[in-house]
Parts: C-alpha cells; structure tokens; sequence
C-alpha cells in the first residue's frame, strides 16, 4: 500500500503548507472527512447491489422457473441456463445479499461513514487519533469488498451457504466459501483497526470542555459501537481461521465423525480415503456459538449509530432538548454490555438444553428494556414540540415506529416456545429487516440528508427528498410487512421456489407476488435519492455553516470543513441539546458559543 | 494540523494516545485467543478421547524459558532508553530479537518432527487445535519480529530527532511482547502439560 511520507507530528504539521496532489487529497488521503466520504459512498453502493441481489431473488421467488425478464441472459450456465434461476444460485443470492448488507452495507457506511465524518467534527478533534491506521482500515475493507465479489466468478460461484455461513454445509461447500472466509477476515482486520482509532479518538482528542455527559448522543452511540466491534470480531475472526482449517488443511473442527452427505460417508476434506473418525471429532455447534458471539452484538452495531443520527436529528428538529439524555446513555452502555451474553437465542432450535435456553432467554427479556428506554426517550422527546418536517426528520420520525415493529416482533423469537415455531419462517426475516431496512437504514437515510450540508456546502433538494422518503415509506412496509403473515403461517424462509411444494403454504404463495412488485417499486423509489445526491453536490443550494441552527461543535467548523477542521480551537461551554433556552434571543444555544455576561 | 498527546499524556487520562491504541489492541487479541481456547475446551470436553503426552515438553521448556528472557531483555531495551544508553539498548533489542528468532527455530524443528511422523493437522483434533493455536501464537511471534527489526534499522533514526516518540515505540512494542509471551504461558501447559 502506498503510504503518504510523513512520519510523526512534525511533519503533518507541515503538511497542510503544501498543496496535495490528487491522489493523496482523494484516493489515497489521511483526512477522516475524505475517508469517511470513500468509507460512506463505497458503502451505499454495496447497499445498492445488495439491493439487487434482492431483486434478482424476489423475480424468482414470485415467479418460479420462469426465465428472470430483461436481464435473465446476463447469466452464465451455472447461474441461470436460460435465465432461469438455479437453486445453487439462489443461494449464492441470498448468502450475498445478507455478507454484502451487514458487512459491506450497513456497517461502513454507519460506522466507517458517518463515525469518521462525523464524530471527529463533533468532538473538536483536527483528525482523528491514528489517521494513517484510519487510511489503511478503509483499503483494508476495500479488499474485502473486492474479494467477496469476485468470489461470484469463481468455479461453484460465490459463497451459498447463508450469511451465517453454518458447518457441516460450508466445509463442504465450493470454493467460494474459502474466498468468502478470506474477505471476512479482511473486513474484521478493518473493523479492528478502525474501532481502536475511534475510541482512542474519543477517549484523546475531545474539545477543552467537552466531558462525557456532554458528548452528542451520536458519539455516545459509536463509542459503544466501537467497543462492540473491538471485542466481538476476534472470535469471528477465530471461527473464521478455524473453518479455514477445516476446508484447507483437512481438520474437523466442525465435521462431525462420520457425517453422511448424500448417502455417502463423508471422507476427509484432503482427499485422504478415510472415514473422519478422528478422536475428538468436530462440533457444528461451536461454529454457531462463534459465530453469534460476534453476530449479536453485531446488531447493534447495526442499530445503535442509527439511534445515534436519529437523536441528533430529533433533538435539532423538534428544538427541544432530548428528554432523558442521561437516561439514554446510560441505556446505550448497558446495551452494549448486555449484548455479549444474548448471543445463544438465535440458537433455541440447535438442542443445546433447556438451562442453556432458560439463561438466554432471561438476558434477551432484559436487553429490550435499555431498547425501548431509548425509544421511548426519543417518542417523549417530541411531546410539545412544534416539529419541522424536513426530509431527514421525516426519515428519523419513521425510524420510531419502524424500529419500534421490528422490536416488538423480536420479543416472541426471543422466547424459545414461539421461537421454535417461528425460526425458520419468513416471520424471523420480517422481523430484522425491520430493525435493520426501514430502522437503520432510514436512519442513515436521515443522516446523508442532515450531514449533506456539511459535507459539500449545498443542501439536498427537499421535493426529491420527499418523494425519496414516501415512496420507500409504504414500498418497504408492503415488502416486509406480508412477512409476518408468511411466517405466521409457518411459510419457510429458505425455499428457493418459495414453498410451493407444502400445501401448507398454497395459500400465501400470492404474497410473493406482492413483496415482489414492492420491492421493484422500492428500487425504483430510490432513483431519485441517488439524483438528488449527485446533482446536489453541483446545483444544490449553497448553506452557510449551520444551515439548520444546530448546536453541537460539528456546525461550527466551515462547510465543508478544511484540513484541520477547526478554523480556531473550539472550546465547549455547555451541553449538546441547549434548544429554546427560556431568555435566549434564538431557539438554540451552540456548544461552542461562550457564556455571555 | 497537529494531532495532539501523540506523545505527552492528556492531563485527564494520564495516557498518549499510542499507548491507549495499543491497549485496545491487546484487549482484542485476548478476545481473539479467548475464543480459540474456548474452543479448545469445547473440544476436548466433547472428546471420546483425548490424546496426552504426544507433544515433546523438554522443547516446550526450552521455548519457555527462552520467551520469558526474551521478555526481560525487551524490558531492558526500554529501560536502557530511559536511562539515555543507546548501546546497551542496541544490545537488549537485538537479543529480543535473537530469542524470538531462535523460538521460531526450535518450533520448526518440533512441527517438522511431527509432520514427518505423518501427524499433521488432519490425523486428530488435538493435534489440529494445536497447529491451529501454536501457527497462529507463532505469527504474532513474526509479526513483533518485523517490529523489531523495523525499530532496529531504519526505524532507529527517529531517536535522534524524536527520542521520546522513540521510547513511547519501544515500549508500545514491550506491551504487545510481553502479551504474545503470556498468550505462550497460557499454551504451554494446556497444550504439553494437561
């Protein structure tokens, strides 16, 4: 990798003196905002493909064995011979769909995106901590992007068993598996470096005055964020050397002693001709508990910077302060904590024992309070207030409810009795992509729209902006919604024709045709967001530094900002959310304007 | 632009930056061989059967002995700088490295032992555990040797101009040492001994 020459305080001192040329300003650069600008694009783009993955699926779902119209001979043979869907192919989809989303979608752009954007500006920080180590987390996780895509190309395809990724089916699994195990461990790599540079930045550089129960909700959220991720990748990262293991040097850490695969008894993975009757044989389990160690906590990576920009854009909209905001940072580092010993409720159906469960479940009751402790602060926090509805409050308002379904419809899974009914249906989809399409990802909607200002110096065009948010509003409702519906019915959410084969599900086969249609009609929704982000960043009206007359520190620094950030050094005087201070002359009192005598 | 306590603690927290960085850094590989030895146990107490005694403990000893010096001799590199000795600090972090070095040789010649009796990572899964645990500990020990010979070569010139960077480095890079030896204390017995 091509660092930039500069080595230590001195010499980045002087940088800001010379001109940088284009590749290091852009491409290769050490500036949290530029990197956080890569980190968010690269982020939203991944989102768009994984989107289309979903696409390609929903075709075939709703209409199995017909030849996917338009595009259907794109497809090489051993995808879809004719443009017919194969069901191998399907499931390279779905495992996509959900490794692309979570890891390459999702996470970069709230954490990698918006947390390096952001948050540095919020605190006052120049940079952040280490920004060499942040250049190279970005390129690191660009690595991992570009092996889990090429991956599609490779003989067998792309990885297909699932984003979980569960043994003894991955070790047997093609090729892609072994590239989809490489790109994880370069997306863990990234994770790692960048969350020790967040929280070292937090911890190190905030503002003179800026203490803890003063940082923005925002911060709060990614400093929890960050430890989630410090502490609950490495176990994936060993599973993931353990599978390699397994499918490289013909280990058993996951086989089981004479597995059988289609009516064969499985022989070594090498090639040696022996039953795998090795002392101590593998155990599919120890995978699954890898696996979600990482994987729940991995939620709430998923969902807390979301909660985060959604305080943020409350708090500046409503001009009221956060009602409880003690209460919700509390909340957010009890979550953090309480999310490392949930993980074993996505495993109720595995037959780990009932005393197993019956802890499981306890912890997952008590998690949902610091959850609905912060929902409800954000629901209290618009009582009274004269809101304006612009297009990021619009976005932030409907993460309320959306995330409040997708909780809710989480409490039955999280009880092993309706869990074992329920798992294995489309009911379970319904329910995280609540939390995670219309929850976090209206919220990170919300924070391109909010942010957008600062970044580039224009506003995001209002009309587009509505029209974005309608049409997705009621298109993702009409996607996710008839989940439920699917999975009450005990619909099975990993038929590659969707179920038509169990008469059970005769009846709700028309819902495929309907989530399809919705789905469509969401993608085509999201056209005018993605011309509104561009032609913005040329036509969009020119704002001064705190185009919606917020207080945190990030509204004080020019827009965009400069290298360095700050033109002087802000100093904190107060807390975050000072809006309508009874006796003030304006409706918000920033953080950073001093106490006037 | 200056990052600021690059190398003078913030007053509040009483770190740099650095050595908070490397702090976080170690938390994580602890999670990392956290769950390794997990799985480890998960294993073992899910065997019919476990092999013992098929690992040779004198070269186990040997190796253990000659990571705890190695630990000491890094903790003189640091105090050597401290105490302003250039020489005696090229002499400490030089024999860091040579410990390091003569560690990985000897575990050569452990793996290659085992490897020419045809036992190799797939013939158990104790011995799979074991390559896994001691390949991966065996990296770290490569990783903090590029380190080293960083800090030995072109790395060394920043202690003309920066000495104090310079020792924070140097000892950023005793922290992570030291844990790549207690991560070997840890194996020692579980693999050889138990």
């Amino acid at each position: 990798m091509d660092y930039p020459a500069t080595h230590g305080a001195h010499t980045l001192h002087d940088a800001h003196h010379e001109e940088l040329g284009f590749w290091r300003k852009y491409i290769f650069s050490v500036d949290h905002k530029v990197i956080g600008i890569q980190y968010a694009i690269t982020g939203l783009l991944f989102l768009l493909f994984g989107f289309t993955l979903m696409m390609l699926m929903r075709y075939q779902l709703a209409y199995p064995g017909q030849p996917i119209p338009f595009i259907g001979n794109w497809f090489a043979a051993d995808k879809a011979p004719g443009g017919v869907m194969l069901p191998e192919f399907y499931n390279q989809l779905g495992a996509m769909h959900g490794t692309i989303m979570v890891f390459l979608g999702v996470v970069p752009l709230a954490v990698g995106g918006f947390g390096n954007f952001v948050m540095p500006l919020q605190i006052g920080a120049p940079d952040m901590a280490f920004p060499k180590l942040n250049m190279m987390s970005y390129w690191v996780y660009f690595l991992g992007g570009v092996v889990m895509l090429a991956s599609f190309f490779l003989p067998g395809g792309a990885a297909q068993s699932g984003w979980t990724s569960y043994p003894p089916l991955s070790v047997i699994a093609p090729d892609g598996q072994t590239a989809w195990l490489f790109g994880m461990i370069f997306l863990i790599t990234s994770s790692l470096l960048g969350s020790i540079n967040f929280i070292v930045t937090i911890v190190q550089l905030r503002a003179r005055g800026l203490s803890y129960m003063r940082l923005p909700f925002f911060v709060w959220a990614q400093f929890v964020t960050s430890f989630l991720l410090l502490l609950a990748f490495p176990p994936l990262e060993a599973a993931g050397v353990l599978q390699l293991m397994d499918r490289l040097a013909g280990t058993s850490f996951f086989l089981p002693s004479g597995l059988v695969v289609s009516n064969q008894v499985l022989t070594s993975m090498t090639g040696v001709a022996e039953p795998m009757t090795r002392a101590g044989g593998g155990n599919p389990l120890l995978w699954q508990h890898l696996f979600w160690f990482l994987a729940h906590p991995e939620v709430y990576v998923l969902i807390l910077p979301a909660m985060g920009i959604v305080a943020e854009i409350i708090a500046n909209n409503t001009r009221k302060p956060l009602w409880g905001y003690r209460a919700m940072v509390y909340s957010v580092i009890f979550l953090g904590f309480m999310s490392f010993i949930v993980w074993a409720h996505h495993m109720f159906m595995t037959g780990m024992g009932t005393a197993m469960s019956a802890f499981f479940q306890t912890t997952t009751m008590i998690i949902s309070i610091p959850s609905v402790v912060i929902l409800t602060a954000l629901l209290l926090s618009l009582w009274g207030a004269s809101i304006r509805f612009t297009t990021p409050m619009l976005f932030a308002l409907a993460f309320l409810p959306m995330f409040g379904i997708g909780g809710l419809t989480g409490l039955p899974l999280g009880l092993a009795p309706a869990d074992i009914h329920l798992h294995d249906t489309y009911y379970v989809i319904g329910h995280f992509h609540y939390v995670v399409a219309p929850g976090t990802i209206f919220a990170l909607f919300a924070g391109v729209y909010y942010w957008f200002p600062k970044a580039t110096g224009r506003k995001m065009n209002e009309l587009l902006g509505k029209i974005h948010f309608w049409g997705s509003l009621i298109c993702i409702n009409l996607v996710f919604m008839p989940m439920f519906i699917q999975g009450l019915g005990g619909m099975n959410r990993r038929m590659y024709d969707g179920g038509m084969q169990y008469v059970h599900n005769a009846d709700l086969l028309y819902w495929h045709v309907v989530i399809g249609y919705a789905s469509w009609a969401l993608g085509l929704f999201q056209l005018p967001f993605i011309f509104n982000f561009f032609a913005s960043i040329k036509w969009g009206a020119v704002v001064d530094k705190n185009p919606w007359e917020a207080t945190t520190l990030e509204w004080s620094a020019p827009s965009p900002p400069g290298h360095g950030n700050f033109v002087t050094e802000p100093i904190v005087y107060r807390g975050p959310y000072e809006y309508s201070v009874p006796g003030s002359a304006t409706d918000f009192t920033p953080q950073f304007e001093p106490e006037r005598v | 632009m200056n990052i600021p306590y690059t190398v003078e603690a913030r007053p509040d927290t009483g770190l740099p930056n650095g050595k908070l960085g490397i702090w976080l850094f170690l938390a994580s590989e602890v999670m990392l061989f956290g769950a390794l030895f997990s799985s480890y146990i998960l294993l073992r107490v899910g065997a019919a059967e476990w092999p013992q005694g098929e690992l040779s403990v004198p070269l186990g000893t040997i190796n253990t002995i000659i990571l705890i010096g190695s630990s000491v001799t890094m903790v003189m590199a640091w105090a050597s700088l401290k105490m302003n000795n250039w020489g005696r600090h090229r002499l400490f972090l030089g024999l860091t490295f040579l410990l390091a070095l003569v560690f990985l040789v000897n575990k050569y010649f452990e793996y290659a032992e085992h490897l020419h009796a045809g036992e190799g990572p797939e013939h158990s899964t104790f011995l799979a555990i074991y390559y896994t645990l001691t390949g991966l500990h065996g990296l770290h020990i490569l990783g903090g040797m590029v380190v080293m010979a960083y800090l030995l070569g072109p790395g060394a010139r920043m202690w003309k101009t920066e000495p104090e960077q310079f020792t924070n480095r140097i000892e950023y890079t005793g922290l992570y040492w030291h844990f790549v030896d207690l991560v070997w204390i840890f194996l020692f017995p579980v693999l050889y001994l138990l």
